[in-house]
């Protein structure tokens, strides 16, 4: 920590750091092309070894990711970047996170539209009656539902205010162990700031242990799976996509707290680190939106 | 002009390479704003040769009625990949290797602001466009569906449907890093001095199209993934029998499809407004409101969607809607319209071969614009849905619209990118044969569709020969005729013809702005230590400043 603490903040050079050539982003692209066309192949169960293209884009993408920001992390320890720099990563991460939302509103559309229009539609709503009496006959619209066809069997839900309820203390908690991590990180105090991440992984670690659980018993007991019609889909794809977040964020976590326990990082400038906490909010916030919108309401 | 050529001085103090690598390698590790722009126009031109030959496929099929060279289920492969390999692989790299080579020497930076994630950005589209051109020798053939890909339809695809989706995924990710990438340049990187509103025109329509971008393509990968779910896992949301609906597929494809539209030519519309006030020797007339019309476009094309389903069978209130708010529309873009030709207005006009093209833009695209506003109407667009009026109406918008202002762009600043002049006269044969032949193409087809001729199929009634002759006659001519420009501008690139680089730094004498005050070629590396754009290079002057 200490030989750290010489170094100015930002780099004083006033040109913009521009990285030498690299091959990082060409081998990321192999290693994706290599897991999606085995994917492509494994579903339409085609001919060809699938699995090593698979397994194999996944370690060759794993090793570059970890290259590529280990690389990232020496450049920024070593005083390359500048002011300028700094922005440019707010800037980007800001974006990047906007996309993200952007791919969450698909999922909560198709939710929106299902239960104000395509459910009602089919239950001959408005001038849609015709579809429900000559194709759907005798089909309700109540929540949750499988459809007119009952794909997948009767099924029960998840109620909201049971699991789903404690993991949304465990997330809105994070939030409040990251921020202090954060406050304790601008205020020197490394140690605590570690404490308080080590924290924020745990209940990152705890809400997915509750969701795996939450999924086993809805397979399991209740019937609910990807199958049972519209309301299956809508949830696990929902909840899905944010638990792949918060992997992919817990995950982030535990890389931001091993680098402060490297030492890397100042109080004056430590964009990794905010740049992972807005991550967690974002998984955060979209929680919130689940736990109403798809649990609760 | 004092800081014209600060560039070749004081090299040898910065930490990384200032020339390029050589061979393979400087291409597939290289960092650099030139490099990779260059990548991406090559790309792109690869892109529409190879689609150009699939509307060559449909084209002479549709030479005469009946069934001469494909089966049907080819001609749908060529329809939908054509389609798809145009829009992704043609147009869109095409305006992102104008932003990679323009944006950072217009705002006066030394690169895009992450250069390594652009590399990422354009190395996933060469192997996205394998994987999806691959499919055509699969069992059961590309995707035949569309470029729509509305189900139920597209899950019938055979082997090739996983790869159908992971292209789009790909291309996906390559249109957001790209996007951020434009975004963050722009925000954080200009000359000091360059407020917002004395950037280059071309900036701010980047700048508008990649929040477009941003805001969207993660919108398309959500609903393919919705397809694949469909198709492999169980889900139903585009299934009735499970309480969704094939129509929400429509609606959240389009949310992505309208805003992908404006994507495809709001940058064209800052190419225009570039060319046109240095061959008008003129100021860009009303850069303010060019600013705002570009804005209002983008904010209109999230509320607009439904345009394309006026037939699926939606409340007559979203009909409504959707019909008035596409109208509004035609606004902003009549006051782009009305800028161009003010610009002119009284300008000493000259009228080489970017001009030329900036010139054709103006007046064909807005063809396709009205053809837009019949569109727009919904008791007409119950007639007209999917005939070739309106295949005609979005070709106009696209080829003569679209692909006119790349072509004119790469003929503006290819003298800055290789520093030798491509050859006029081969430039106005190129323009000439094109502007005759892509009318050809597209002009009988109004005719064609308002009679009742349906696209997506190889045979139609007799009645449609006379139409369909033309539009074949006008489409092998216009793919022939894009020869000479390629010619000429690989001249340019390799030196072929005996050009000499013997250009001065301003190329165009009417033209302003930082790229035309450093050499030409421009360097590897241009303003790594910025300075302010001077103001005789402003591309806008506010009166209520002086």
């Amino acid at each position: 920590m200490a030989n750290h603490a010489a170094a100015p903040a930002h780099s004083d050079n006033p040109r913009y750091f521009v990285p030498a050539p690299s091959a990082w982003p060409f081998m990321l692209t192999i290693a994706l092309v290599a897991i999606v066309y085995g994917f492509g192949a494994f579903l339409e169960e085609r001919a060809i070894p699938t699995q090593p293209l698979i397994i194999g884009g996944f370690v060759l993408a794993i090793s570059v990711i970890y290259l590529w920001f280990r690389g990232i992390a020496r450049e920024s320890e070593g005083g390359m970047y500048s002011a300028q720099v700094d922005r440019t990563y707010r800037w980007g991460m800001s974006w990047f996170i906007f996309s993200e939302v952007m791919f969450f509103a698909a999922f909560f559309g198709a939710l929106f539209y299902a239960r104000e229009l395509s459910l009602p539609w089919l239950a001959g709503i408005g001038a849609k009656e015709s579809t429900n009496v000559f194709l759907w006959p005798g089909f309700e619209n109540v929540w949750p539902s499988n459809g007119p066809a009952a794909l997948g069997g009767s099924f029960k839900t998840i109620p909201a205010f049971d699991v789903p309820l404690v993991n949304t203390i465990i997330l809105l908690t994070s939030g409040v162990t990251i921020t202090m991590a954060h406050h304790a990180l601008k205020e020197g105090k490394r140690t605590a700031c570690i404490l308080w991440m080590w924290a924020t992984v745990a209940l990152g670690a705890g809400f997915l242990f509750f969701q795996a659980e939450e999924y086993i018993h809805a397979y399991t007991e209740l019937n609910l799976t990807l199958g049972s019609g519209i309301y299956g889909s809508t949830f696990f794809m929902l909840t899905g996509f944010h638990g792949m977040h918060v992997t992919l964020g817990t995950i982030m976590l535990a890389v931001i707290t091993m680098r402060l326990m490297k030492g890397h990082f100042k109080p004056d400038s430590h964009f990794g680190f905010e740049g992972v906490a807005w991550y967690w909010h974002f998984v955060d916030v979209v929680w919130l939106g689940l736990f109403i919108v798809v649990y609760w309401l | 002009m004092a800081h014209a050529h600060h560039d070749h001085a004081d090299h040898g103090h910065d930490d990384h390479a200032h020339g390029p690598d050589k061979g393979i390698m400087r291409w597939i590790k290289t960092t650099n704003h030139k490099d990779l722009g260059t990548l991406y126009l090559f790309f792109s031109f690869t892109m529409f040769f190879i689609g150009g030959l699939m509307s060559l496929v449909i084209r002479a099929e549709l030479f005469h009625p009946g069934l001469q060279f494909v089966d049907p289920e080819l001609f749908n492969q060529m329809t939908t990949m054509h389609a798809l390999v145009m829009i992704f692989g043609g147009v869109m790299p095409g305006f992102v290797g104008l932003a990679n080579w323009m944006v950072p020497m217009m705002i006066g930076c030394s690169d895009l602001a992450l250069p390594r994630v652009n590399n990422w950005g354009f190395w996933l589209l060469p192997f996205a466009f394998t994987m999806l051109i691959s499919t055509l020798f699969l069992p059961g053939g590309a995707p035949a569906g569309g470029w729509t890909m509305y189900p139920p339809l597209v899950l019938q695809t055979g082997d090739a449907f996983p790869l159908l989706i992971f292209a789009v995924h790909l291309m996906g990710i390559s249109s957001i890093t790209g996007a951020i990438n434009v975004v963050v340049t722009i925000l954080n990187m200009r000359a000091p001095g360059m407020s917002l509103l004395k950037m280059p025109l071309f900036v701010w329509t980047w700048l508008i199209t990649a929040y477009l971008l941003i805001a969207v393509m993660p919108v398309l990968a959500g609903a393919v993934t919705m397809l694949l779910t469909d198709k492999y896992f169980h889900t139903s949301f585009f299934s009735a029998a499970g309480g969704g609906d094939p129509v929400m597929f429509q609606h959240i494809f389009w949310f992505f499809g309208h805003p992908e539209v404006y994507i495809m030519i709001l940058p064209a519309f800052g190419i225009v407004s570039t060319i046109i006030p240095t061959f008008a020797r003129k100021t860009l007339f009303g850069y303010d409101s060019m600013v705002y019309a570009t804005a209002s476009i983008a904010f209109l094309s999230f509320i607009v969607w439904a345009h394309h389903m006026f037939t699926v069978g939606m409340p007559l209130a979203a009909e409504l809607f959707f019909m008035f708010a596409t109208m509004l529309i035609a606004v902003p873009t009549g006051v782009k319209v009305c800028n161009w030709m003010a610009t002119m207005w009284r300008g000493s006009m000259t009228f080489e071969t970017p001009m030329l093209f900036a010139i054709a833009f103006v007046f064909l695209f807005t063809i396709g614009g009205f053809s837009g506003v019949m569109l727009a109407l919904t008791p007409v667009d119950f007639q007209y849905q999917d005939t070739y009026f309106v295949v005609a109406h979005f070709h106009y918008v696209l080829v003569p619209g679209a692909v006119f202002s790349i072509i004119a762009a790469v003929y503006y600043w290819i003298p800055k990118w290789t520093g030798r002049m491509y050859s006029e006269s081969a430039g106005k044969w190129h323009f000439w044969l094109s502007a005759i032949f892509i009318n050809l193409t597209f002009f009988p087809q109004h005719f064609a569709g308002l009679a009742g001729m349906q696209r997506r199929v190889p045979d139609y009634a007799v009645q449609f020969t006379d139409m369909n002759v033309l539009s074949t006659v006008g489409a092998f001519g216009f793919f022939l005729a894009q020869f000479i420009f390629i010619f000429n501008m690989l001249g340019s690139c390799y030196g072929w013809f005996g050009r000499q680089r013997n250009l001065p730094d301003r190329v165009w004498e009417g033209a302003k702005g930082f790229e035309w005050i450093v050499p030409s070629p421009a360097p590897y590396h241009t303003f790594e230590d910025q300075y302010p754009l001077p103001d005789a290079e402003l591309s806008v002057h506010h009166d209520a400043k002086h």
